[in-house]
């Protein structure tokens, strides 16, 4: 294999592997602030992309004032989620809440094909087709802002868990919601933001990818299952292993597609994945549960 | 006496009765998806069904009775379809049947009509509903086999002999591949690669990568939206010039719309609906197809789609074996479909006999290009 298809591969895993990673960051926000797993994870995605569509169609503002547009309506359908869906509910087992997550799913996806179809859609390119050629590798310049934005919203993401006191008091509420209570944290608050951050996240995703990937009601359930297999590949909880273990299986699936066997690349990325889980059970970069007795 | 008296007015009654009923309707059922997953096919099948209802009806129906198209929706469901199937057969007493919308529906729901013995004809593509014979099941889309055939013969009159193909891993991708597989060492062709994608993959440059590494003289992709579209801007991302092959399944301005810049070049075989306003002046069908494209448009204000046109041959397929039995019985309804012959629809034209339920060949199918974002007719 000479180094121009080596890049085309690694290229192609990225980018598809930055759709997961930030289907993944989605999953580990709310994890991180709950402890629910939010199976309308891949819905937000689909909003992004599909909105931006559906703005675009109506308004005609611009490419970047859609984009803006979809991603700050998801972020409300965020919001109203967990104001009409979760909050009601609140005190419930957390499979209770993983449950509500589900309807939430089917009702958006049922929504948005009653009102838009079932057809597909593509965005305008951000910034041209004229594909850029690398060392032998001709690569989309769509890839350049995923792969670019994915970088950057895992950055941000990382300094605000880490080292703002916000996402510190978000992080406090999913170790011990009644602690958090006591040092003056508004646990209701925190678990708000975290649908919203979480929503914006998954729009991010779905506007940059539309372009490149284009977009149907449905494209929400394949990504929220390939994103939550990255959460669990990269360690549960940790939103640098879950952008990584999206780009890992990205990867994983360009080079099986690509080396071994197209008619089996989810098969050889799946197998790797459950090798992997074996000799680390809790991911990657996932810290083992310890439970104090 | 009373007793008797009472029966023969009973007798005399009633005849009158079946007398009066001569102008009872022709019922026809119709099982359809016009919800579910497939209505992108079956909702221009009922609009097709519907609107030919009316038509027939206003030139005075059938044999002097009215027709009466009872449409069920099997929402893209076997269990569904089998539901319908039971429903038409036993309580609306059909005498003949269209349906289903897909392939798999319909080999559900054959078994059922053949042993009523209803003719039954689908608007499903696969080839093993009419292969083997069933001799109460016909079909009116045109197979796999005749596009293939088409695109080999496109192909060889090109000198292309190695092929790489594409192939979706969903039903209709997986027939269509192990077609090709069968017929391109008939066309003395080598199969060089044979690539799989899935169907909701967003990024086929990896396939694509290892196909131009065994640089064939042509590709050919087997799948419907979105894959192909994907596809295409892959294929310009990668620079590739290789000749590319498309299969029917995207032969909807969707996917011109979808692919963009980047669907310039492609060949296609399609329905001659796609491209019936260029076809030469005098050719059986063009009449027909405008009819058809512009009664549709008016009523229903959407796009016509070749998914219809199935509909609309089942139909008049039907109509055309009641007018020439001049009787509406099941028998009747199934000896004349399988001695049609000559009959033009929208698909193309119908040579029926009892060997052969789909009385179409690969002549059903012209070539086209994508030019300028538009279908061209290639010249045969």
């Amino acid at each position: 294999m000479d180094l121009g298809t080596f890049l085309q591969f690694l290229a192609a895993g990225l980018t598809v592997g930055s759709t997961y990673g930030l289907a993944a960051l989605g999953f580990t926000i709310i994890f991180n602030t709950t402890g629910i797993i939010n199976f309308a994870q891949g819905e937000f995605v689909m909003l992004g992309g599909l909105l931006a569509v559906v703005f675009m169609h109506w308004l005609d503002p611009g490419l970047p004032a859609a984009v803006f547009l979809a991603v700050l309506t998801t972020t409300l359908v965020g919001l109203v989620m967990e104001r009409l869906t979760i909050r009601p509910v609140q005190h419930t087992s957390v499979i209770n809440l993983i449950i509500v997550t589900i309807g939430v799913s089917i009702t958006i996806r049922g929504l948005m094909m009653l009102l838009w179809g079932k057809d597909t859609y593509v965005l305008p390119a951000f910034s041209g087709t004229t594909p850029i050629p690398i060392l032998g590798a001709t690569i989309a310049p769509q890839s350049f802002w995923i792969l670019g934005i994915t970088l950057l919203v895992l950055a941000g993401m990382r300094y605000f868990f880490s080292r703002t006191i916000f996402g510190r008091a978000m992080l406090a509420c999913s170790f011990e919601p009644k602690a958090a209570r006591l040092m003056g944290i508004s646990v209701e608050r925190m678990v708000m933001a975290s649908f919203m951050l979480s929503a914006f996240v998954g729009a991010v995703g779905g506007a940059i990818l539309t372009p490149l990937t284009m977009t149907s009601y449905d494209v929400g359930v394949l990504l929220g299952l390939k994103g939550f297999a990255a959460c669990i590949l990269g360690g549960l909880g940790n939103p640098f292993g879950a952008a990584a273990g999206g780009l890992l299986l990205g990867v994983l699936e360009a080079f099986g597609a690509g080396l071994i066997s197209s008619a089996y690349k989810d098969a050889i990325a799946f197998v790797v994945i459950l090798a992997i889980l074996l000799w680390r059970p809790s991911g990657l970069f996932g810290a083992p549960d310890t439970e104090r007795v | 006496m009373f007793r008797r008296l009472l029966a023969v007015t009973t007798v005399f009654v009633l005849g009158t009765f079946s007398v009066a009923s001569a102008a009872e309707p022709i019922k026809i059922g119709a099982i359809l998806s016009a919800t579910g997953p497939a209505s992108f096919l079956g909702e221009p099948q009922r609009n097709t069904l519907l609107m030919l209802q009316d038509q027939i009806n206003e030139q005075g129906g059938l044999l002097g009775r009215p027709l009466e198209v009872i449409i069920y929706d099997d929402e893209t469901e076997v269990n569904r379809a089998v539901a319908a199937a039971n429903r038409l057969l036993s309580r609306d007493r059909v005498v003949a049947a269209i349906g289903a919308t897909t392939s798999g529906n319909t080999l559900a729901i054959m078994p059922r009509f053949s042993s009523a013995r209803i003719p039954l004809v689908s608007m499903a593509a696969a080839e093993r509903i009419v292969k083997p014979i069933n001799p109460w099941v016909f079909k009116t889309p045109q197979s796999d086999r005749h596009a293939v055939l088409r695109i080999l013969g496109h192909a060889q009159a090109l000198g292309f002999s190695d092929i790489a193909i594409l192939t979706v891993s969903d039903g209709f991708g997986q027939a269509g591949r192990e077609v090709l597989q069968e017929l391109l060492p008939e066309f003395g062709m080598n199969l060089v690669a044979d690539e799989i994608y899935g169907p909701r993959d967003t990024d086929m440059t990896p396939q694509l990568t290892k196909i131009r590494g065994l640089s064939p003289d042509a590709i050919i992709v087997w799948g419907t939206n979105p894959g192909p579209a994907v596809i295409a801007r892959n294929r310009v991302q990668l620079g590739i010039q290789t000749s590319m092959y498309m299969s029917h399944g995207v032969a909807s301005k969707r996917f011109i719309e979808l692919a963009g810049e980047a669907a310039e070049g492609l060949i296609l075989p399609a329905g001659r609906l796609a491209v019936a306003d260029q076809l030469p002046e005098g050719h059986p069908q063009k009449a027909l197809l405008l009819e058809y494209i512009q009664a549709y448009e008016a009523r229903f204000n959407a796009e016509v789609s070749t998914f219809g046109g199935y509909a609309f041959d089942a139909l008049q397929l039907i109509v055309e074996a009641i007018t020439k039995a001049g009787e509406a019985t099941p028998q009747a309804i199934r000896d004349n479909l399988q001695q049609i012959s000559g009959f033009i629809g929208t698909g193309g034209i119908f040579e029926m006999s009892p060997e052969d339920h789909n009385g179409l060949d690969e002549q059903a199918f012209v070539m086209v290009r994508i030019t300028d974002g538009d279908w061209e007719l290639l010249v045969e």
